[in-house]
């Protein structure tokens, strides 16, 4: 038996473009037991939320995270409007699951950087994100902030997107692709990406079921889950959507389905934008909550659960938010023991971790 | 393929000694654990609502306790539970018992203690 | 050769409790649309080779001696920036529990970016105003001892006051 030492893991660590922290029990090279503490950014928004009503609120949700900040706006709009009982029209539903879709390619192609980084392959980080640049160019264009948008609201959407928008916004993406396809396949290509990232951190299906993971992580170990299968928002079901499946549960097929699902997203916003209705995307809702609802969403991250309690008034009793990471801690937990010390970065990296989603 | 699902809201109100065996037959049912959530009712009640996923179908528990009441912790069937049992007891002050990773109140280090314990 | 520090300033970024927003943005400051590299600034992740230490997010009472352990590893002369409104004065996140307000509530704030999120456009001004800063406190410390380096012992010291630090907060754990 080799001798026993505790490395400390961050919180400030050159691959964590956040704190999170792990004492890592080593045996000679390889990791026994990994403790996760985590902490470094609660900030109590939950707590906050009691006293914004139901429209400021909004604000304080998109802010739990600024990668996947409309999905968050959206899953806490839609758990409101369902205690509320009422429905966005359609127009609304069109324009929000577009802009969640084109939020997926962007946290993707952002997390695709922040891995060849972590495997240190600067080039190819910075061809990730100049891509993603122009993503955001869309977004700014179209809603006025570049990672805030702060354009979903409770019964619609503040403002419109006109049609002459999402057509060029769907000639852009189209034409992004195969820019995207260039840089994608050195990530499944490239020799030395798959040195680092094949059969590393493999995490097998019964341990992903049983470890309750989510999202990216748990469909690229072959569990075919995926919120974006339920119909309770969003248009999924009239875009011919099927979630992506990998079998092989290691790094590579984490990086391989999100690589998959951002051109998925691409082709789920073209197929939107084509049928897209008009009309109105705003409607009277009614000034008090009452009841309950949970909602969830399907983050770039994997499921997120969004629990409104109405108070009757214009304030929630609760506002709950669970996030994607949360969920996919313990799984990272598990695939970290038994690797070897530098493939650490490399196994944390892969589930993606938003900590600032995790704490709130 | 999974297929298309409409999520109803289901919510099950139980006593808190009936806890661990519902939790258990979710679990044999092949349910995944969805979240922990605790939530102050009034100045003396706290509901937690337990909730549980198959094929993207929800079901949710609702326990009621009275605070200071302790529960057991589901630990021992779900693991991944320790994360939000934690965060319960950090946040909210109910004491878990029999965890299987008790972070003993150092999972969030906040400035306040149970900053969602309700006032007296 | 100090006195190219400004030609070439490195940054170090600590996300103290922000939303990840300013955290990408100081990131995308680095990449090929906005690319600082130009002016040889380069995002490195230890402490001890910064000039510059980039602060995104409030503080609160855990990151709050992180924050301080990392300002203090930094080589003199040293500029921080408050990246965002958050890392200024707590934002929108001011009346949390948890948040304990702007950043300059435990280390001294050079530059403040406004903003949620803060533009690259604001983050980038920011670090060259900063600079000025940086070569203001670098002739200041060359005035007040000239010729004379600090004694050697004084910065093995320091060194082994940082170790004692680490040390203690590892025992906290």
């Amino acid at each position: 038996m080799g001798k026993r030492t505790i490395i400390p893991f961050g919180p400030q660590h050159p691959v964590l473009p956040e704190p999170i922290h792990l004492d890592l029990v080593l045996e000679d090279e390889t990791v026994v037991e990994a403790i996760p503490s985590i902490g470094y950014i609660h900030r109590g928004l939950e707590k906050l939320c009691e006293i914004k009503d139901f429209n400021q609120m909004v604000y304080v949700i998109e802010r739990i995270c600024g990668i996947c900040s409309f999905g968050h706006g959206w899953g806490a709009v839609a758990s409101m409007e369902g205690a509320m009982g009422v429905q966005a029209p359609e127009r609304a539903e069109y324009l929000r699951t577009i802009l969640h879709e084109l939020g997926r390619v962007h946290s993707h192609l952002l997390w695709l950087g922040l891995l060849a980084d972590g495997f240190g392959f600067e080039s190819l980080f910075n061809h990730c994100w100049r891509i993603r640049e122009t993503v955001l160019d869309l977004f700014e264009k179209n809603t006025g902030g570049r990672v805030i948008f702060s354009i979903c609201k409770v019964g619609g959407m503040r403002k419109d997107i006109s049609n002459e928008n999402l057509k060029e916004m769907k000639e852009v993406l189209e034409g992004l692709k195969a820019e995207i396809k260039e840089i994608t396949d050195v990530f499944i290509n490239d020799a030395s990406v798959q040195n680092r990232m094949v059969g590393v951190g493999v995490l097998t299906k019964e341990e992903a079921e049983e470890l309750c993971a989510v999202g990216p992580v748990a469909r690229a170990s072959g569990v075919p889950q995926d919120i974006r299968m339920t119909d309770n928002h969003g248009v999924y079901g009239k875009l011919g959507f099927e979630p992506v499946l990998e079998e092989a549960g290691d790094c590579m097929a984490r990086t391989v389905v999100r690589i998959r699902e951002v051109f998925q997203s691409i082709d789920l916003i073209s197929a939107a934008i084509d049928q897209i209705p008009d009309g109105p995307v705003d409607m009277k809702v009614p000034n008090k909550i009452e009841g309950e609802y949970i909602t969830r969403m399907e983050q770039p991250r994997g499921e997120a659960f969004y629990y409104a309690k109405g108070a009757g008034t214009k304030f929630l009793k609760r506002m709950r938010v669970r996030t994607p990471t949360n969920m996919n801690i313990p799984a990272m937990v598990k695939t970290l023991a038994g690797a070897d010390l530098a493939d650490v970065p490399m196994l944390v990296l892969t589930i993606d971790p938003c900590i600032s989603c995790t704490e709130r | 393929m999974a297929e298309r699902v409409f999520v109803e809201q289901n919510f099950e109100t139980v006593e808190p000694s009936q806890l661990i065996s519902k939790v258990g037959d979710f679990k044999a049912d092949g349910c995944r654990l969805g979240q922990i959530c605790g939530v102050v009712l009034d100045d003396e009640t706290y509901e937690i609502v337990y909730s549980f996923d198959k094929g993207h179908q929800l079901y949710n528990l609702r326990v009621d306790i009275k605070i200071g009441e302790e529960l057991e912790s589901i630990t021992g069937i779900y693991w991944p539970a320790f994360i939000y049992e934690n965060e319960i007891h950090d946040l909210f002050g109910v004491q878990f018992n029999h965890s299987a990773l008790d972070y003993q109140g150092k999972f969030f280090k906040i400035s306040e203690e149970t900053p969602w314990k309700p006032k007296k | 050769m100090s006195a190219y520090v400004t030609k070439s300033p490195w940054v170090v970024h600590y996300d103290g409790s922000s939303c990840n927003g300013c955290d990408i943005e100081v990131l995308a400051c680095l990449t090929p649309m906005y690319d600082v590299e130009r002016f040889g600034i380069i995002n490195c992740g230890n402490p001890k080779h910064a000039d510059v230490f980039l602060v995104t997010g409030s503080v609160n009472e855990q990151n709050k001696g992180i924050v301080k352990q990392i300002y203090e590893q930094m080589p003199e002369p040293k500029v921080v920036v408050a990246v965002g409104i958050c890392a200024c004065s707590g934002g929108i996140f001011k009346d949390c529990y948890n948040v304990l307000g702007g950043v300059d509530q435990v280390i001294p704030v050079d530059a403040y970016v406004p903003g949620c999120a803060a533009r690259p456009e604001a983050i980038i001004d920011a670090v060259v105003k900063g600079l000025g800063v940086l070569q203001a406190k670098r002739d200041a410390m060359l005035e007040q001892k000239p010729a004379e380096e600090a004694p050697a012992e004084e910065a093995v010291e320091e060194t082994a006051e940082a170790v004692e630090e680490v040390k203690e907060e590892g025992g906290e754990e």
